[in-house]
């Protein structure tokens, strides 16, 4: 190494590491724009539940008007569209087809080729995810608004946060892989109570009370109505939901580095 | 060429020889029973839940009571489970066979192509969705009060086979899409979760929607029709326009696989 090996050095080489990943997986990524439309397309189910909801049993929902009740799941929507995570299949498919030996061989983990991935995934899903938005809008002339400053910026955390750890939990179970067939599996079981408890069928105010309380006691509702309640401008405990979000990230950041050892001394062992 | 009965014969016999196959081999897996068991009642338990959310402030679906509601949700979770069993095993590997150039291998066989990448496998994992689904529909359907007279119950079997004809139909166009859209995660996610709408009946979306979910993507079909001949009280008019859509839908697929196949020029070129 060279004398000036120190922070500011490390510093640059990380930031220009970024760069060359970052821009690398956007043009590969640019490549699929015609599956990442598909893949946009497939998280309608908040809007699903949008036209149910609106045609019928609003009033029952505590606080919340016909106008909020749009402004929640489309928010809901934008949401989730920014915290898809698939790195299981990502890193199955690699390992499956012998594409996770060269990886090794870089001097560089390769969960953060597959971290750059997702964000670079998400910088070309925008434009559709606003051209969805802009649809919306031109069927409820009354859908859109404007988020406060504050709650804007609270909401991009907040969205953020979900998905490092929905991405850092999902990278946790990935590492099953080394052990079992059937870790994608599990992570589909996992997907069930995500998408039941995360707020994505009705906002947490409908559920009644018992139920509320345990939904909360789980990560999934601060994934997706926490920072969607934000972003449309509801009610929500700020600083309890990022206090969540990062305990869970920092439970489950552990287990991942841990498995991630223990399945590479694993996958070498096994002479691959 | 052949005459059609032992043409139709053979077709049989290839596909027994298939499933058998195909179940021997996924039942190497057992521990996938108790996976797809537990996703399954996750999955029923979830749905009930939200129903729940909306008829538990004495609000309905569109007119529908908690019990006819449920003949719909039973609906669902049978095509779900027929997915699971035949659709998604089968259909998901074309955009596999497309892209390493094993397609032609499939299209040199002396069978018919589209018959072949439609029912080379069954799963027998999508078994515990079909037979939830089927208690829940009957279940459903004796708690809603339904005492369906002969012609009503050939009407809904009818009706049945004509969903899993609609259904089919939709996985397969998408699924052909991928001679032209290569990428392992294909486009039948997509109308999976579009079809979730199809777990509610059809009259509780807002009118425009409710003409999306007939016209547009016939969930309408799929699951609303069929239980209303359930529950007693289908009217010729969606009979017949559920045998057409089904009819019409199985001709656009084999026209589309057609289509698509002259833009396929295997995976060297």
């Amino acid at each position: 190494m060279s004398r000036h090996h120190g922070p500011d050095r490390s510093l640059r080489h990380a930031v220009r590491l970024a760069r060359v990943l970052l821009s690398s997986q956007y043009a590969l990524m640019l490549e699929f724009r015609a599956e990442i439309v598909l893949w946009a397309l497939s998280g309608v189910l908040p809007l699903i539940m949008l036209g149910l909801w609106s045609g019928t049993g609003v009033a029952s929902i505590p606080g919340f008007t016909p106008q909020r009740l749009v402004h929640y799941f489309l928010a809901a929507f934008v949401v989730r569209q920014f915290t898809i995570v698939w790195v299981i299949h990502a890193f199955e498919e690699d390992a499956l087809q012998g594409r996770l030996s060269p990886a090794l061989l870089q001097p560089l983990n390769p969960f953060w080729r597959y971290l750059a991935a997702h964000v670079s995934e998400q910088a070309t899903r925008l434009p559709f995810v606003l051209a969805i938005v802009a649809l919306v809008a031109l069927v409820h002339p009354a859908a859109l608004w404007w988020p406060t400053p504050a709650g804007l910026l609270l909401a991009l955390l907040a969205t953020h946060l979900a998905f490092l750890v929905r991405f850092v939990i999902q990278s946790a179970l990935t590492m099953l892989c080394f052990w079992s067939e059937r870790a994608a599996a599990l992570e589909r079981l996992l997907l069930i109570p995500y998408l039941f408890l995360s707020g994505l069928v009705a906002p947490l105010e409908a559920f009644p009370e018992p139920m509320r309380s345990f939904a909360l006691h789980t990560p999934f509702p601060w994934m997706v109505w926490f920072p969607a309640q934000l972003l449309s401008g509801g009610t929500v405990p700020v600083a309890r939901g990022f206090g969540v979000l990062a305990a869970w990230g920092l439970l489950f950041l552990p287990i991942a580095v841990l498995l991630w050892r223990a399945g590479l001394r694993r996958y070498s062992a096994m002479g691959a | 060429m052949a005459r059609p009965a032992p043409e139709l014969l053979r077709y049989l016999r290839t596909l027994r020889r298939f499933w058998a196959a195909s179940l021997a081999a996924e039942l190497e897996y057992q521990a996938n029973f108790v996976l797809e068991l537990l996703a399954v009642s996750a999955n029923l338990a979830g749905s009930l839940f939200t129903l729940s959310l909306f008829y538990g402030h004495g609000h309905d679906l569109g007119g529908w009571s908690w019990d006819a509601a449920l003949v719909v949700l039973g609906l669902y979770t049978l095509l779900d489970g027929l997915t699971t069993t035949l659709l998604q095993p089968n259909l998901s590997t074309i955009v596999t066979h497309v892209r390493t150039g094993t397609l032609d291998f499939v299209l040199l066989k002396p069978i018919d192509s589209q018959f072949w990448l439609s029912a080379r496998t069954f799963s027998p994992w999508g078994l515990p969705g079909l037979a939830a689904g089927a208690v829940l529909v009957v279940v459903a359907a004796v708690r809603a009060g339904a005492r369906p007279d002969a012609l009503h119950l050939v009407a809904a079997a009818l009706l049945l086979v004509a969903s899993a004809l609609i259904l089919y139909s939709l996985w397969f166009v998408l699924a052909a899409t991928s001679i032209w859209f290569v990428k392992v995660w294909n486009a039948t996610e997509v109308l999976r979760s579009a079809l979730v709408a199809g777990r509610y009946p059809v009259s509780a979306y807002p009118a425009g929607l409710r003409l999306f979910f007939t016209v547009v993507l016939p969930v309408a079909f799929l699951t609303t029709v069929p239980a209303e001949a359930i529950l007693g009280r289908a009217s010729p008019l969606w009979v017949v326009s559920s045998l057409l859509v089904a009819a019409v839908a199985l001709l656009i697929s084999r026209w589309f696989w057609g289509f698509a196949l002259r833009f396929y020029t295997s995976a060297s070129s």
